[in-house]
């Protein structure tokens, strides 16, 4: 799973927002992963656990109050570190044609007024330069791809099934056919049926040889098609495991991870005490300490995530086994 | 009773999107009803917590015929369900802090001298802390929203619940923590709920009884 070159390697990414009064919120830190060709991880966690951010940090879209650290270098090409490049760098060579965004509530992302093959054929001139009929064709072959029936190319957004909307917003992601796909919350609010197609057809153009980054909070997407998975807890990854580990056998090692999946309803469906804590006023210690049955004085110190090929998880008990 | 008899409901002339429909929820019962995105479920809740009018057939609630929807309803039947919808920030008036969403149907119905009591009271059940309290829709998350909408439709005690896809865009936690605070409130008050979602083991697990649409339609 691992290659020489993976096609986003993450050191160290942080993001601080400098709020007014001098205070500041760390909505990401010290978030460290690579991702592979033909792999896809999803990074799942809490509303409001910096997930979205992160993926806006990779878009380099982050509002002016934001300071980063860290890297995030993209590979598959010559290598850009996509918190460093400037803007001009990141609209011309990186956006739409290195990373390929399908956005959360795509009926919201369509243009409501322009009917999708128009979106498309704009989308494909802009990237190719090119004009007259050559871009008509690949629109069609890029509806194609992501399974948009061809007969519907001329509907507006608001005569589209939820489905339909999701496919043509993945059409659009795909269009430049970027290397790197970033996912954000792809199936929140559609039905059971449709989570699955929508997943299933992303893990099809992740092993067509492109890399995803799926970020939500829909656990049983994320078992569906991940490789891996990291759990986000107060902006940091506290858990980096594959996902068979994490959804089967030994199950997840964080207690967060834990608590998590314990509240599926074909799981346990008891909720994990408490709520998280405010970005802007998070412990020294771990984080997760408490709301955490395992916490004990050792806590007040923060734990350290170790990534490697196996799991790896940021608590101080994560090896002590619970027998409940 | 909540009974729904023979509902055809819809938007516009002609094409409605509810047909037939026919469902009864008993006092202190909770029934899931289940069908796949755009089958009309969200209408017939709609319907449900008098929202909506239907073209045809009858709502009867706590054993009367119901005639009026929406402000033609009287204010008594209107509290006594609380609904709580798929989209807190869409359900949400931004200007308000999450105290004042949570106290507002108190206000409206002139019982102001409860709000301190009430809000306190739920925004404990509910899991929000005073600093949450004090913001606005835009400074908190969904599930911290949604957490004061539910709080919001609980406020009047209503003897009804419909909650429409209330956790669809909650993740795991926070889903079976509102649900849980659903269930003591009907433990406590006896209230009778419709839950409405696509989610089959969410709601097997969740209620005593689920219809799936087909079944209580005649044709969709």
């Amino acid at each position: 799973m691992t290659t020489p070159s993976p096609v986003l390697s993450v050191r160290g990414l942080g993001v601080r927002f400098r709020m007014r009064g001098g205070r500041h919120i760390a909505a990401v830190t010290d978030a460290t992963f690579d991702l592979a060709v033909g792999e896809c991880l999803a990074l799942v966690g809490e509303s409001g656990c910096g997930k979205s951010v992160l993926a806006s940090a990779l878009l380099g879209l982050l509002p002016g109050n934001a300071q980063t650290t860290g890297s995030a270098v993209l590979g598959g090409g010559p290598p850009v570190d996509l918190l460093a490049a400037d803007e001009r760098t990141l609209a011309r060579t990186v956006r739409g044609r290195r990373i390929g965004l399908v956005p959360q509530s795509p009926a919201a992302h369509l243009t409501p007024v322009r009917t999708v093959r128009s979106q498309l054929v704009e989308v494909l001139r802009e990237l190719t330069g090119e004009r007259g009929p050559a871009p008509g064709k690949a629109a069609e072959a890029a509806a194609e791809r992501a399974a948009y029936p061809a007969d519907h190319l001329d509907r507006y957004p608001h005569e589209l099934s939820g489905g339909l909307a999701q496919r043509a917003a993945t059409a659009l992601a795909l269009i430049g056919d970027a290397p790197l796909l970033l996912a954000d919350e792809p199936t929140t609010g559609l039905d059971r049926e449709l989570v699955d197609r929508t997943a299933d057809e992303l893990r099809r153009h992740t092993d067509d040889g492109r890399a995803l980054l799926m970020i939500t909070h829909d656990l049983a997407a994320a078992e569906r098609i991940a490789d891996r998975v990291a759990v986000m807890y107060a902006g940091r990854i506290v858990e980096l495991s594959p996902a068979r580990d994490f959804f089967g056998g030994e199950g997840p090692r964080h207690p967060y991870a834990r608590g998590l999946l314990d509240a599926l309803p074909e799981r346990g469906f008891t909720p994990i005490p408490g709520m998280p804590p405010e970005l802007g006023d998070l412990p020294d210690g771990c984080a997760f300490a408490a709301r955490c049955p395992r916490a004990t004085d050792l806590c007040a110190t923060p734990p350290a995530l170790a990534p490697g090929p196996g799991p790896a998880v940021a608590c101080h008990h994560a090896e002590e086994r619970v027998d409940a | 009773m909540l009974e729904l008899l023979d509902i055809t409901a819809g938007y516009g002339r002609g094409a409605p999107v509810v047909r037939g429909a026919t469902l009864t929820v008993a006092p202190g019962e909770s029934v899931g009803l289940l069908g796949p995105s755009g089958c009309g479920k969200s209408t017939l809740a709609r319907v449900a917590a008098l929202l909506h009018r239907p073209q045809a057939g009858t709502v009867t609630l706590d054993g009367e015929r119901v005639t009026g929807w929406r402000h033609r309803a009287p204010r008594a039947r209107r509290t006594s369900i609380g609904v709580v919808f798929q989209q807190p920030r869409l359900s949400a008036d931004p200007r308000l802090r999450l105290s004042d969403l949570i106290a507002e149907p108190l206000r409206a119905g002139g019982r102001r001298d409860e709000v301190a009591d009430r809000v306190g009271e739920l925004a404990h059940t509910v899991g929000l802390t005073d600093d949450l309290l004090g913001r606005r829709p835009h400074e908190v998350s969904d599930g911290q929203l949604q957490r004061a909408c539910l709080a919001r439709a609980l406020v009047l005690r209503p003897r009804w619940l419909v909650c429409d896809e209330m956790t669809a865009m909650l993740d795991a936690s926070t889903t079976a923590a509102l649900v849980t605070v659903v269930e003591e409130y009907r433990g406590a008050q006896g209230a009778g709920l419709l839950a409405v979602g696509h989610d089959r083991v969410l709601l097997e697990r969740w209620c005593d009884r689920t219809v799936r649409w087909p079944e209580i339609a005649v044709a969709v």
